[in-house]
């Protein structure tokens, strides 16, 4: 190449795929452009036609037809065309058309193929549409960590170490010591010579020796069964490890059987998840459960946001972050539960502590209000019985608050005696909401429809689940009403795949990458969800279930998929960013802080919440109420 | 252009072909009669079917007579495409001091051109990418008359060729450029012609670098561009060039 067409190159290598392409090939490649101008309207290639030529659009637009005519893609400056017609050495696939006046950079089949030949990337790039283009990007970043790589298999170290459930206490102790174990798994072995396997029933672990049989001063002689768990929690032999850490925080276990077919291979612990992943947010979870009082908890809470920055910097995904915060932010208001009935008292009624929004998805980052409410047992008397809740749910969300999580904006939290009702009003507004549905008080309510129980009954949360997802599914204006809301977020993406950019409140030129990426997926991810009768929270085990169903097919929701987990990526990138440099973290993004490869994919992924926001409307019958 | 003293007159007039002609039989070096022996297209040729060569020298100045050469840059193309493998770029040993202005404008300094060839060493390679193409500048009262004067110095005969000039096409275009009284009171510029400036009118990037082949390749993508919005593929090469 000459040196004096480094301007050429400079273009190209900001641009994918040239920006990972070895510095020999990319001048090379420079060095056999071949440069056209086409005015606005000049039809570049056309059906038909024998495909010579890759291109590159150095300035200006370019529409892109399928064989039907009907509009394919828009491609802008620093993308290419035409590289599917030169993988099949035939003809054009794709005819093209100049929409704007465009300088394009022309690459031969010669110099194409010997690209293909000797850069894989390239090749890889080439190969695929932009759709697949943009799950690549998500599993190679996925591929880089050994949590989302390693199966639970691997960290079996030793054969099962069992016993059956009649042994005594201090035989379990011996075998445990003898073992060197810290949980034994118990076996049922009366199954009435009907099955010739073992059956697991449930474990006891170092822990419930000395919290349940020491400290109450059993005797030795207690058959096992009596202090050990059960209604197991257990995992898949074939699990990722991070499939695991998910478990064990979302239930706060420290031991999880493992499970292949009917057989147990094992148990995993804790500790050999931190040998995976050393400072693990594992570690700041249970210790979390140390803590003696609100001031202990808020010095600990420092450490959350470590945490996150080094689940980042681990090349964790989107699904493992967010369900980490969220295990550690339900921690915490466990441990506040906790404390406040040491303080308090036990409660007059039974209760659950249920989050809502983002917690309750696992789906839930740095900044982050809290969103919560009580379901009280129906037998709860207002004036008997309130005081209490009141002062509890008060001591938990003022905690929260000295932790990190501010209080609810919108006064979505237990202290508020709207959302501190017993089970029976529970029921009544959610079968309000459904099924006398207004596009305002849903508006308000969404954040009801992402529920999880974390504290107390947990079943009540349950049964509330289980009544939206049985009538949900059968309201259809409900739907349409929330569809309908859900619209009126869109992609900031412009006519020519160009970010529309707001105002923030420094005057920068930015996009919110929550309001319109993230909120507006799971908001519709949600609602087809509702449709199918799911009872799934997160919106990554809400597609799981909308694709049992045939609701969406296969591909567009992978492509949901990728879409969520690449713009939920860049936005906890961006927020990490921030930590490490001092700042507080937002979710305004200026383009120009993106990488080439983050702004290209996530063009691309703003395509597919845009194409999903278009089915949505037709699928539920919705036009938008307004734009925000 | 400058005349060439041993040629009669009524060769000044024919047809650029005849004269090709007439010039590859009188001329003597051997670089020039290669030249003319490639030919010329005949003035009717469509635009579209004309091979043609964007080029570009840097200069210590502006007076052929007074300042030298210190880099050609090059690119063959035609209005179909500009190719990039065959781009050359030179740096050659002005014959005359570098002043520090024109150094500041092309960045060519004086260790640059110290180990430099002089135009003489290259001459082969400069007229292979000339030979059977249509030259093409921006502005052309640099590239012609500065090549005329370097060949008489060195090899003692001149050269003439049709060259077709970008700059000329967008005077022709911008008749009006400076606007009237009343416009430039409210604030209007005049309208330039300069490549840069051109080139935003069509919706052309921006090159940072300023070298002689940037602006060869410059000069090429703009020619595509004015065909395309102001004449046609068809346009006979012949109302184009001067």
């Amino acid at each position: 190449m000459q040196a004096e067409l480094i301007d050429i190159r400079n273009h190209l290598i900001q641009h994918a795929p040239f920006d990972e392409m070895p510095e020999e090939l990319v001048n090379e490649l420079t060095a056999n452009i071949e440069i056209s101008y086409v005015r606005a309207g000049t039809q570049i290639t056309e059906t038909g036609q024998t495909s010579t030529r890759m291109y590159y659009v150095r300035s200006g637009a370019v529409e892109i037809f399928r064989r039907s005519g009907e509009l394919y893609n828009r491609i802008g400056e620093g993308e290419i065309f035409g590289q599917f017609g030169l993988l099949m050495r035939g003809q054009v696939r794709f005819p093209a058309r100049a929409l704007e006046d465009s300088l394009l950079y022309r690459v031969t089949a010669e110099t194409f193929h010997y690209l293909f030949e000797n850069d894989e990337n390239f090749a890889d790039f080439v190969e695929i549409e932009d759709r697949s283009r943009l799950r690549s990007a998500v599993s190679r970043r996925e591929k880089s960590n050994a949590l989302m790589t390693s199966r639970v298999n691997r960290l079996i170290s030793r054969e099962t170490v069992s016993a059956p459930t009649t042994v005594r206490l201090q035989e379990a102790a011996r075998i445990m010591t003898d073992q060197g174990v810290s949980a034994l798994l118990l076996m049922d072995e009366e199954c009435g010579g009907t099955c010739d396997r073992e059956r697991l029933v449930g474990i006891i672990t170092d822990r419930d020796l000395r919290t349940r049989a020491v400290t109450e001063a059993l005797p030795s002689e207690t058959p096992v069964s009596d202090i050990m768990t059960t209604g197991l929690i257990t995992i898949r032999a074939s699990s990722y490890v991070f499939e695991a850490m998910l478990t064990m925080l979302h239930n706060n276990v420290h031991h999880l059987p493992v499970i292949d077919g009917d057989e147990v291979r094992g148990v995993i612990a804790l500790a050999d998840i931190v040998r995976y992943e050393s400072q693990s947010s594992l570690y700041l979870v249970s210790n979390i459960f140390h803590q003696q009082d609100v001031k202990a908890l808020k010095k600990i809470s420092k450490d959350v946001r470590d945490s996150f920055v080094r689940m980042v910097n681990e090349d964790a995904n989107s699904h493992m972050i967010g369900s980490a915060m969220a295990g550690i932010g339900r921690s915490f208001t466990q441990r506040l539960l906790e404390l406040g009935e040491e303080k308090l008292g036990p409660p007059p009624v039974p209760y659950c502590f249920m989050a809502l929004g983002s917690m309750a998805r696992d789906e839930q980052l740095v900044v982050t209000d809290q969103d919560n409410a009580m379901i009280l047992d129906n037998s709860f008397v207002p004036e008997e019985h309130d005081e209490y809740f009141l002062a509890l749910a008060k001591f938990v969300s003022d905690g929260l608050a000295e932790c990190g999580y501010t209080y609810c904006t919108g006064d979505i939290m237990a202290t508020n005696p709207k959302w501190r009702q017993p089970l029976k009003v529970w029921r009544d507004y959610f079968t309000d909401w459904i099924e006398n549905p207004k596009a305002v008080a849903l508006l308000n309510s969404n954040i009801f429809f992402d529920l999880d129980g974390i504290y107390g009954r947990t079943e009540y949360a349950e049964e509330l689940k289980a009544l939206v997802a049985q009538k949900a599914s059968s309201s259809q204006l409900f739907l349409t009403l929330m569809a309908r809301n859900a619209l009126n977020r869109t992609p900031p993406l412009g006519f020519f795949r160009t970010f529309v950019l707001e105002e923030d409140g420094k005057h920068q030129k930015t996009f919110n990458l929550k309001r319109r990426g993230t909120a507006p997926l799971s908001d519709l991810i949600r609602i087809h969800a509702l449709a199918c009768g799911s009872q799934a929270q997160n919106s990554f085990e809400r597609l799981k279930s909308i694709g049992k169903t045939k609701l969406i097919m296969e591909d567009d929701l992978s492509n949901l998929r990728d879409a969520l987990e690449f713009i939920s990526i860049v936005r906890i990138r961006h927020q990490a960013l921030a930590l490490e440099a001092g700042e507080e973290p937002n979710n305004n993004v200026r383009p120009e802080d993106l990488s080439p490869f983050e702004r290209s994919h996530l063009k691309d992924a703003f395509q597919v919440v845009s194409n999903a926001q278009k089915f949505l409307r037709f699928r539920y019958n919705s036009q938008a109420t307004r734009h925000v | 252009m400058s005349d060439n003293q041993s040629l009669p007159d009524a060769v000044n007039t024919l047809p650029w072909p005849e004269q090709y002609q007439a010039l590859s039989e009188s001329a003597k070096a051997p670089v020039l009669k290669a030249f003319y022996e490639a030919g010329c297209v005949s003035e009717d040729t469509a635009i579209s079917e004309v091979p043609m060569v964007a080029l570009d020298f840097e200069t210590t100045g502006l007076e052929a007579d007074a300042h030298s050469i210190v880099s050609i840059g090059l690119v063959p193309f035609t209005m179909d495409a500009i190719l990039l493998n065959q781009a050359k770029h030179w740096i050659v040993r002005p014959r005359l001091p570098l002043h520090q202005v024109s150094v500041t404008f092309h960045g060519i300094t004086h260790a640059d051109i110290s180990d430099a060839p002089d135009l003489s060493e290259i001459l082969e390679d400069v007229f292979a990418s000339l030979n059977g193409r249509i030259v093409v500048v921006h502005f052309r009262h640099i590239e012609r008359p500065f090549l005329n004067v370097a060949l008489q110095y060195r090899l003692n005969e001149g050269i003439r060729f049709p060259l077709i000039d970008t700059m000329a096409i967008e005077a022709h275009l911008h008749p009006n450029r400076q606007p009237s009284f009343f416009k430039k009171l409210a604030g209007e510029k005049p309208t330039s012609i300069r490549l840069g400036d051109s080139r935003k009118r069509y919706g052309l990037p921006h090159y940072a670098a300023h070298n002689a082949l940037v602006d060869a390749i410059a000069t090429a993508e703009l020619l595509q561009a004015q065909i395309q919005h102001h004449f046609s593929p068809e346009t006979p090469v012949g109302d184009l060039w001067l």
